[in-house]
């Protein structure tokens, strides 16, 4: 392992204010109202409000599965943020998500993610969401993320015409 | 139940809230379900390259497993989430995203199903998912 790849570094106000600036401008985020509470070493926690319009069971009023998997998807973006000691970009190689029962209707839901492991390459996620306790969970996320995954692609880099 | 298949399932995802809020429509040809997410500034979750949020298609994903369940059962109620795998292969363009979804099996309570997302070309998918999910319980008296 690389030196600058240990996990647990740069967790300081700056990198909660730059995780939180990420938000902001990530318009998906925005969307779900999706709010950052805590960043430790390699750690991330992260809140979703509940809201009417993301609801997937009109029947219940439980929120969507899919809202779990972007909300999942992007607080372990956080851990793999807050296990680095420079700003990365990160692109999710693969995501699994267990849904072991539905949210609560009416309540936000609460999630915290830990990325355990982290290579020169690729960052290992796991991500529980929650709305009282971890210990009660909605769902669990286990995902690979590859690190600074532009690859020296520019922005707007997926504006251009694909390659035939 | 005696609504035509397309009406029935065009019903059916307009009654889900989030999937207003995706902007997902539904289209189907015989029984082969084609789900299309149109391109829309808030669905992006890199704003730099720009790319669409990988949870967005994977929600995408999950939404069509569920509707092409409910169509393979005829029913208006969709299944159960019990688990998602997720691979990603390319990064979402910001144009309109379309999925299809294969049932592999049906059981009496579990159904696995297999999807795959594109955009300029069938052959070239940006995501795929696998996924098993609970069926709805029969309503029918036994």
């Amino acid at each position: 392992m690389s030196e600058q790849n240990q996990p647990g570094y740069g967790v300081g106000a700056e990198s909660l204010e730059r995780v939180r600036s990420m938000l902001a401008f990530t318009p998906q985020a925005r969307a779900l109202g999706i709010e950052l509470i805590r960043l430790e070493p390699a750690r991330c926690w992260g809140k979703a409000p509940y809201k009417p319009e993301l609801i997937g069971d009109p029947d219940t009023g439980v929120i969507a599965g899919g809202v779990l998997t972007t909300f999942l998807d992007q607080i372990s973006g956080g851990a793999v943020f807050a296990a680095m000691n420079k700003p990365v970009v990160t692109a999710t190689i693969d995501l699994r998500i267990d849904y072991m029962r539905p949210a609560t209707p009416g309540q936000d839901i609460l999630a915290e993610a830990h990325c355990y492991k982290i290579g020169r390459s690729v960052a290992f996620v796991r991500a529980v969401a929650y709305e009282q306790s971890p210990d009660d969970p909605i769902a669990h996320a286990v995902g690979a993320f590859m690190i600074n995954s532009d690859g020296g692609r520019k922005p707007g880099a997926n504006l251009k015409e694909p390659r035939p | 139940m005696s609504a035509p298949p397309k009406a029935r399932l065009t019903n059916a995802l307009a009654r889900v809230p989030y999937a207003q809020f995706l902007g997902v429509r539904a289209e189907l040809h015989g029984d082969e379900l084609t789900l299309v997410l149109p391109y829309a500034e808030h669905l992006i979750g890199n704003p730099m390259l720009p790319a669409l949020h990988g949870g967005v298609v994977g929600a995408l994903m999950e939404l069509t497993a569920l509707t092409q369940l409910a169509v393979a059962a005829r029913s208006e109620k969709f299944p159960k989430t019990i688990d998602i795998g997720v691979d990603y292969l390319r990064s979402g363009r910001p144009v309109d995203t379309f999925a299809r979804a294969r049932v592999v099996k049906i059981g009496r309570r579990i159904a696995n199903v297999q999807v795959e997302a594109w955009q300029d070309a069938r052959d070239k998918p940006i995501a795929a998912m696998h996924g098993h999910f609970l069926m709805p319980e029969d309503e029918s008296p036994s």
